[in-house]
């Protein structure tokens, strides 16, 4: 009898356990690298990558409300595979900033016209150091930056998927 | 091509252990005296292809094919050859490929190395090691197929993270996988062994090899692990208590628990149940381990792809895995003979027995620290960061007993020993560290009371442990892995009480005086080399007497971009000098942070201790058996 409670014991712990960390699993991680920037400098001047205009970045950013900004390239094979959700995000009305990084500018217009262009403005990076002001290691990246401290408050290394857009949603909505 | 080959393989190798498992369950079933010649046959075919697919990813990455997105994900043509290749183990798909190939090859070996054993008891191990080969294999062929092809080819792949370029890394991954994989041996032997009944001295004598070798691997992994924590990270420590960190060090108290209680099972036919229940839970935790880090559920440097499909895979396999082995343990329990014998106080089984009890509170104190943000989080939704204090506060005051412990269990004899007339030799060893931890206390300013304890009997241990070469019986592996542990925990302590450090902003020409040292940087180099932009200072530590120079650089790599911070040592058999520099914003001013840390190399040096020792044993039993 004792061995038999033990036995029940010992299984209830582990489906106790096997349901947290199931859960746990799809609990949304906000991105904590020590290495991370934590604020992005607005001094930087980019180009635009359709009217060659060079601007300020802190241009882009709407002054009160959190923004996207989605590092890609036009040779990169995950970017084309994440960009089905960006033209979701798009569709749900939230502003997203591309900065096009090492593309040459041809390349670049092609993929958007080909693929449709879910981004309000797209700056060009063409040496890369853009990319490094916000942290990115490579592309693609994904960065949500809150509108009112200018910091980074997520962080998405690598596609996107569509778990990610509910995600990115909330977290928009949050810090609005 | 490569791609074709390396996949195929993989199907190949399932074919195989479908057919084993299946093969082994009927067989084990039947009254076989002797072990089908298939089997033999049937593993090695399964071995060479999953070997056959690592080498063709390995293959791919050399010659750079960016048709394998793997590849394409993880390399650069620019990158060094030898960095091409550990590439290959530097991602998840290629790393859990080498965890898969290492399973494969370890079963081959545990075959041709137990003739001697029953057949049923083998073909169980098969079934059991085969049933986690073919979880991996599909786990790797339906979330992280190594082998996806890209098209249109790109032409220029997405480089390697610089963090992982580094000669500790490239081989701390295989090192530390031949240890946990090393465990799944010894899991299925165990319920193996469990099922046909056979516990017992022969078996541990048998299986002990296993262990000692899962446990040398294991420790030299950890050991690499933390040599490039502390050379490439440039936090100037040695063990941050990430998570990662954890994972690797959970299963390594589990092992030394039954590394020593496995020798109580060889020489006293006790402790059965015991130590089949520590097999299982090394394995588990060595799976668990996979699963954190995998699945991307930790917030940790070392995490690669946060991917829940792959976690919730990994989750569910290990808790099958689970499952099944605490029903055989339940449903076999009867089958294991009672020959425990009457336990004295005074005796090396209750040494051990102790051993055993501070292992699983280490172990405990880990666990809770590692997995109880994750259950936190799922259940209030509050975010807590386990850092550093938790474990010390925890761990620091119970290595006061056992510290205490090991000074005399060892050299205990088994059954029952006697309390001996007073013994003159300990007094005055003890009088000895008194003293000089009394001379070393005198020079620091930082004594918190526990700090003297545990000083004195630190070096108390170290002293009684040099003893024991010259008087012990003991083996001299046994001496060797006590002797680096006490040297271990002595450096580890005066390195902590001693170590300090300075951190400020300076630009060239700048001195800061610390210490009685006069630290100044006197210029700042970039040069471009192969794939990324040296900034390489040059600094000036001046000591009353002597002085000598660091040149701590800062990388700047294009594939992908990335900055990172190498720190220059000066290592001397006393002490580090450790430097590193960070860039500021543009105007002039560089971020310094140096640290003093004595005794650093007698950590590593320690540890290589340790692990000899345990590499001595194995080396020695096979001399014995020959």
């Amino acid at each position: 009898m004792s061995k038999k409670i033990k036995f029940l014991g010992l299984l209830l712990t582990l489906i106790i356990i096997f349901i947290i960390l199931l859960k746990g699993l799809n609990v949304s991680k906000d991105y904590s690298n020590e290495k991370l920037k934590s604020k992005i400098d607005f001094s930087l001047n980019a180009k635009k990558l359709f009217s060659d205009e060079i601007i300020n970045i802190s241009d882009l950013f709407g002054k009160n409300s959190p923004s996207v900004v989605n590092i890609w390239a036009s040779w990169c094979a995950p970017c084309r595979q994440e960009h089905q959700f960006l033209m979701k995000l798009k569709d749900m009305n939230i502003n997203i900033i591309g900065i096009n990084y090492k593309d040459s500018p041809k390349n670049a217009k092609n993929f958007l016209s080909s693929l449709g262009n879910p981004y309000s403005e797209v700056i060009t990076d063409n040496d890369g150091t853009k990319s490094i002001e916000f942290g990115a290691i490579g592309v693609p990246e994904t960065f949500i930056i809150s509108g009112k401290t200018n910091e980074i408050i997520k962080k998405y290394i690598g596609p996107l998927t569509s778990e990610n857009l509910i995600e990115i949603k909330n977290l928009l909505e949050k810090n609005a | 091509m490569s791609n074709y080959l390396g996949n195929y393989s993989l199907y190949i190798a399932l074919i195989a252990s479908v057919y084993l498992i299946f093969k082994s369950y009927l067989d084990a079933n039947s009254e076989n005296k002797y072990l089908d010649k298939n089997f033999i046959l049937i593993t090695s075919i399964q071995t060479i292809m999953i070997t056959v697919s690592f080498f063709s990813l390995v293959a791919a990455f050399v010659i750079s094919d960016f048709s394998n997105e793997t590849v394409f994900n993880n390399s650069h043509t620019l990158k060094p050859l030898f960095y091409k290749v550990s590439g290959t183990w530097g991602n998840h798909e290629g790393s859990l490929l080498l965890w898969l190939l290492v399973l494969s090859i370890f079963l081959f070996i545990f075959l041709l190395n137990s003739r001697s054993q029953d057949a049923k008891y083998k073909l169980l191990t098969i079934l059991f090691q085969q049933i986690i080969i073919s979880g991996f294999l599909v786990f790797i062929l339906l979330t992280s197929n190594p082998f996806k092809t890209l098209y249109p080819i790109p032409s220029e792949g997405l480089g390697l993270n610089p963090i992982l370029q580094d000669p500790a890394l490239a081989i701390h991954p295989p090192i530390l996988y031949l240890g946990y994989v090393g465990t799944s041996i010894i899991f299925s032997a165990s319920l193996a062994a469990m099922i046909s009944g056979n516990i017992g001295d022969n078996w541990a004598r048998h299986i002990k090899k296993w262990v000692l070798v899962s446990w040398v691997f294991l420790t030299i992994g950890i050991l690499l692990g933390s040599i490039w924590a502390y050379y490439e990270l440039g936090w100037g420590g040695f063990w941050f208590w990430d998570p990662v960190e954890n994972v690797s060090l959970m299963p390594w108290f589990c092992l030394t628990a039954l590394l020593h209680t496995v020798i109580v099972l060889q020489k006293r036919n006790s402790f059965k149940e015991w130590t089949i229940i520590l097999s299982i839970t090394t394995f588990s935790l060595s799976m668990s381990g996979t699963f954190l880090v995998r699945s991307g559920i930790l917030n940790s440097i070392h995490t690669f792809a946060n991917d829940p499909s792959r976690g919730l895979y990994i989750l569910s396999f290990l808790f099958i895995l689970i499952l099944m082995s605490i029903l055989i343990f339940f449903f076999n329990q009867n089958k294991i003979s009672n020959t425990a014998k009457e336990n004295f106080i005074l005796s090396k089984e209750t040494a051990i027995l102790v051993n055993n009890w501070f292992m699983m509170f280490f172990l405990s104190v880990v666990l809770v620290g590692t997995i109880y943000p994750i259950f936190l989080e799922v259940l209030n939704g509050s975010k807590i960061s386990v850092g550093p204090p938790f474990y010390h506060n925890l761990l620091i005051p119970f290595l006061i007993p056992f510290l205490i412990f090991m000074s005399f269990g060892p050299s205990l004899k088994w059954i029952k020993d006697k309390l001996k007339k007073f013994n003159y030799n300990i007094l005055i060893i003890f009088l000895v560290s008194l003293l000089i931890s009394y001379v070393i206390l005198t020079k620091t300013e930082n004594s918190f009371l526990l700090s003297i304890p545990l000083i004195v009997l630190s070096i108390y241990l170290l002293l009684v442990t040099i003893k024991d070469f010259f008087v012990s019986k003991s083996s001299i592996s046994q001496k060797i892995s006590h002797f680096g542990f006490s040297l271990l925990i002595t450096s580890i302590l005066l390195n902590g009480l001693f170590s300090n450090e300075f951190n400020s902003n300076m630009k060239v020409g700048d001195e800061r005086i610390f210490n009685e040292k006069v630290v100044k940087l006197k210029e700042v180099n970039v040069t471009d080399v192969d794939n990324y932009k040296s900034l390489k200072a040059s600094f000036e530590v001046t000591n009353k007497n002597s002085s000598f120079a660091l040149y701590p650089e800062v990388r700047i790599y294009q594939q992908p971009l990335t900055i990172t911070s190498e720190a220059d040592i000066k290592t001397t058999l006393f002490s580090d000098n450790f430097l590193v520099f960070n860039i500021l914003k543009d105007d002039g001013y560089y971020n310094v942070r140096y640290q003093y840390k004595p005794l650093m190399i007698w950590i590593w040096i320690s540890t290589i201790f340790i692990g000899f020792g345990g590499l001595l044993s194995v080396i020695r039993k096979n001399e014995q058996k020959n």
